[in-house]
C-alpha cells in the first residue's frame, strides 16, 4: 500500500523529447516506472526511450490509458502543461518544473482542486512509491527503500540525504513527497498527512520543512489533533538570516514569520520529536518503531 | 523584482491612480528645481529598496526649496540598511485628513492574492495586525473571477467610509488589481493612501514587486527602468547568470551544495558545531565539472571566505564529476583556504577515487565535514 502512486499507475510524461524529459523517462523507466506515454506538442509520432510520443495529452491518454502525468515543459509553458493535464483528468499530476510565475501556480492548483485532482509540486523532486517501484520525478530511487514511513519534504536533496540515512538504517518508506520548494503549491503538508493516515500500511511519517510560510505549524496543528502515530520532524534554515530567500523561493523569513524556531515549537507542542541534524531522523524513527 | 517607490508611482499614475505632485532628483541643485515646481512645502524621500527608512532619517519636510536641497544632500549621503541612497523623491506635503491603507499579496496557504485595506495607515501592516487587527479588511480573490468593483467597494465600506468615499477608494482597489494583474505583481502596498482635508486620495507611498518567475513576460518594464532588476554584486551577478543560488553571510565558512534544502541544512550543521556560514551557495540539479569550478570560484572571491565547505548527495549530480570540478580549480588557480569535501550518492566511488589520487581527503558524513571545517576554521584564526 502507499499513498498516490501504486502499481497500477500508468505515467505520461509532458515535455519527453526535451533533454530533462529524455534523461529522467529514462531513469523512470530504469527504477520500474510504468511509463506509457509522452506528449509534445509537433512531435506526435515519434518516440524516446521506446516511448510512444503524442501530439496532446488528449491523444496520449486515450491511446495508452494513462492515469497521472509528470511534467518537465519549461516555466513559461508548464502552466498551460499542468492545466491540460488536469482537463484530461489525470491524477496525480506531478509538476517538476521550477520558476513557474505564482499566477500561474494559483489558477493550476484551483483548477485542479476543482476536479478533486492531486497536483504535487511545482518545484518538486517528485513521489516515489519503492515498493511499487514507481517514481514519478528525478530522485535517485536507490536510496529510498520499501518500508512503513511516509515521507514529506519542501527539498530535494535534502530529502535523498534522510532517505538515503533511513535505508543505512533499514528504516523504509511507503511513500515519500516532494511537496515543492514554492510558496504556492498544490498538495499541502496538511493534505498530504491526510492522505498518510488513511494508508493502513503507512505506521509513521517525517515531515521535513524548512524556513518560510507556516505549512509546518499547520501540519503539526492538524498532526496533534488527528494523528495518532509517531511523527519525527526537521526543519531547514534554523541559521538563516530573515529577509533572504534561501535558493527556493518559499524559503524565506518575512517580518517574524516563518522561522525554524516557531516551525519547531510547533511541531514539539504536537508531540513531534524533531530533529537536529538530518541523520538523527532515522535514530529517532528506530526508537519510535 | 523590487521597485523604487517613483517607479512604482509613475506605474500607479499610469493607471490613473493620483499621487503627489513632484518628482525625482539625484542632486541637492535637482531637489531644490522640484520644490520650486511644487510651490509649496515639501517632503523629501530617500529612494530605496528597504523599508523603515523614516526611522532611519531617509524621509524629511521642507517648507522652503533651500530646505528641499540642504535635506536632499543628507539624505543623499546616507546608506540606509547598508544600501546607498542614489536619489530623493520630493513631493507636496500634505494636509492629512486621514491616512489608510490598500495593499495586495500573495496568501501562499490558500493560494490565492488577497487584497488588504485598513482605515488605520501609516504604520507597517505588521505592526497594525498586532495593535488592531480588527481594523484589518481582507478580501481573498477567486483566481478564476479576479476582483470585481463590487469587491472593492464592499471593502471601502467595511474600512468605514461612506457616500462617494466608498467608490473613491473603491477604485484604487481596483486599479491595484488591475496592475497586479497586467504586471505579475508578487506585493503591492500604498501606505499611506492618503484622504485630504479637501478631500482628496493620493497614494503617498508605493511599495511594487514583480514576480521574478515572470519578469520574461514584463521585459518592458526592466528597459524603461533603465537598471538592473535587483542590486547585486559582482559574485552574486556572476552566480546569478550561473543560475546558482547565492546568499552572502557574516560567517567565514563557504557552503557549497547541491539543493536549497541541503544547504540550508549544511549552514544549520555548520552552526551546531560552532562555526558560522559565510556564503550558501546551491549549486542546483545536475551539477557538472564546470558548474562546481565556477562555484568555488566564486566563492573564493568573497573576502570573509576562510574555508570551503562541500557538501554533495548525488542523484542526477555525479560525485565523479564534482570531483574532476574540484581538482581541476585546485591545478589551476589553486584553493589558498582549507577545503572539506563530503559527497555521497551517484558514482561515490569513481568521485572519491579521483579524490584520492589527486590528495584531497573528503568525509562520509556531513555532521563529520561539518565539525571539520569548523575545526580548520579555529586553526586558521
Amino acid at each position: 500500500m502507499a499513498v498516490l502512486v501504486d502499481k497500477d499507475t500508468r505515467v505520461l510524461i509532458q515535455g519527453i523529447t526535451g533533454s530533462q524529459g529524455t534523461f529522467h523517462s529514462n531513469a523512470m523507466l530504469e527504477y520500474g516506472t510504468k511509463i506509457v506515454a509522452g506528449v509534445t506538442p509537433g512531435k506526435g509520432g515519434e518516440s524516446v526511450n521506446g516511448i510512444p510520443v503524442y501530439d496532446s495529452v488528449k491523444n496520449a491518454k486515450e491511446a495508452e490509458d494513462a492515469t497521472a502525468s509528470v511534467i518537465f515543459v519549461p516555466a513559461p509553458f508548464a502552466g498551460d502543461a499542468a492545466l491540460e493535464a488536469i482537463t484530461n483528468d489525470l491524477n496525480p499530476v506531478v509538476l517538476i518544473t521550477e520558476h513557474i510565475p505564482v499566477r500561474d501556480e494559483m489558477i493550476v492548483v484551483h483548477a485542479a482542486k476543482a476536479k478533486g485532482i492531486t497536483v504535487i509540486g511545482p518545484n518538486t523532486p517528485g513521489i516515489i512509491t519503492p515498493g511499487a517501484k514507481q517514481k514519478l520525478g528525478i530522485m535517485p530511487g536507490h536510496v529510498f527503500s520499501e518500508g512503513v514511513v511516509g515521507l514529506m519534504s519542501r527539498s530535494g536533496t535534502l530529502t535523498y540525504e534522510i532517505a538515503a540515512g533511513m535505508t543505512n538504517a533499514e528504516v523504509g518508506i511507503s511513500t515519500a513527497i516532494g511537496l515543492g520548494g514554492d510558496p504556492c503549491v498544490g498538495l499541502t503538508a496538511v493534505e498530504a498527512v491526510e492522505l498518510f493516515k488513511q494508508d493502513p500500511e503507512t505506521k509513521a511519517l517525517v515531515l521535513v520543512g524548512e524556513i518560510g510560510g507556516d505549512a509546518e505549524e499547520r501540519a503539526a496543528a492538524y498532526i496533534k489533533n488527528e494523528y495518532d502515530l509517531p511523527v519525527v520532524g526537521f526543519i531547514a534554515g534554523r541559521t538563516a538570516p530573515p529577509g533572504k530567500r534561501m535558493g527556493h523561493a518559499g524559503a524565506i523569513i518575512s517580518g517574524s514569520s516563518g522561522t525554524a524556531d516557531a516551525k519547531i515549537k510547533a511541531m514539539n507542542a504536537a508531540g513531534i520529536q524533531v530533529a537536529e541534524k538530518p541523520s538523527d531522523v532515522a535514530r529517532i524513527l528506530n526508537e519510535l518503531l | 523584482m523590487k521597485l523604487f517607490e517613483h517607479e512604482a508611482k509613475e506605474i500607479f499614475r499610469a493607471f490613473g491612480m493620483p499621487t503627489p505632485p513632484g518628482g525625482v532628483a539625484r542632486t541637492s541643485e535637482e531637489a531644490k528645481k522640484r520644490a520650486e515646481e511644487v510651490g509649496k512645502p515639501v517632503v523629501v524621500k530617500a529612494q530605496v529598496l528597504s523599508g523603515k527608512r523614516g526611522k532611519a532619517g531617509g524621509v524629511k519636510f521642507a517648507d522652503t526649496p533651500d530646505d528641499a536641497a540642504r535635506h536632499a544632500e543628507e539624505i543623499l549621503a546616507m546608506r540606509i540598511n547598508d544600501l546607498p541612497v542614489e536619489a530623493v523623491l520630493i513631493e507636496e506635503k500634505l494636509d492629512i485628513q486621514q491616512e489608510i491603507y490598500v495593499g495586495v499579496t500573495v496568501d501562499r496557504n490558500a493560494r490565492k492574492y488577497v487584497m488588504i485595506g485598513s482605515s488605520a495607515g501609516g504604520m507597517s501592516i505588521e505592526e497594525l495586525a498586532e495593535e488592531s487587527p480588527e481594523l484589518i479588511i481582507k478580501h481573498h480573490v477567486d483566481p478564476f473571477l479576479g476582483f470585481r468593483a463590487f469587491e472593492a467597494r464592499n471593502m471601502a465600506i467595511a474600512m468605514g467610509f461612506k457616500g462617494k468615499n466608498i467608490n473613491r477608494l473603491g477604485s484604487f482597489f481596483i486599479k491595484l488589481w488591475q496592475i497586479v494583474t497586467k504586471y505579475d505583481v508578487e506585493l503591492s502596498e500604498i501606505n499611506p493612501l492618503i484622504l485630504t482635508k479637501d478631500g482628496r486620495f493620493l497614494a503617498a507611498d508605493a511599495r511594487l514587486n514583480i514576480d521574478d518567475n515572470a519578469l520574461y513576460r514584463h521585459k518592458d518594464i526592466i528597459e524603461n527602468l533603465h537598471r538592473e532588476p535587483a542590486e547585486m554584486n559582482e559574485r552574486e551577478l556572476k552566480a546569478t547568470a550561473e543560475g546558482m543560488a547565492y546568499v552572502e553571510l557574516d560567517g567565514d565558512i563557504a557552503c557549497i551544495c547541491n539543493g536549497a534544502g541541503l544547504t540550508m541544512a549544511t549552514l544549520d550543521a555548520v552552526a551546531l558545531y560552532g562555526g558560522q556560514a559565510s556564503t550558501f551557495l546551491d549549486l542546483g540539479g545536475g551539477s557538472d565539472k564546470e558548474r562546481v569550478e565556477k562555484g568555488i570560484e566564486i566563492a573564493l572571491q568573497y573576502d570573509k571566505v576562510k574555508a570551503i565547505l562541500v557538501n554533495i548527495m548525488g542523484g542526477i549530480t555525479r560525485c565523479d564529476d564534482v570531483a574532476n570540478g574540484i581538482v581541476a580549480v585546485r591545478d589551476d588557480q589553486g584553493i589558498d583556504v582549507p577545503l572539506v569535501i563530503r559527497m555521497v550518492g551517484t558514482n561515490e566511488k569513481e568521485g572519491q577515487d579521483i579524490l584520492t589520487k589527486a590528495g584531497i581527503p573528503f568525509l562520509k558524513t556531513m555532521e563529520e565535514a561539518a565539525a571539520k571545517v569548523v575545526e580548520l576554521v579555529k586553526e586558521v584564526k
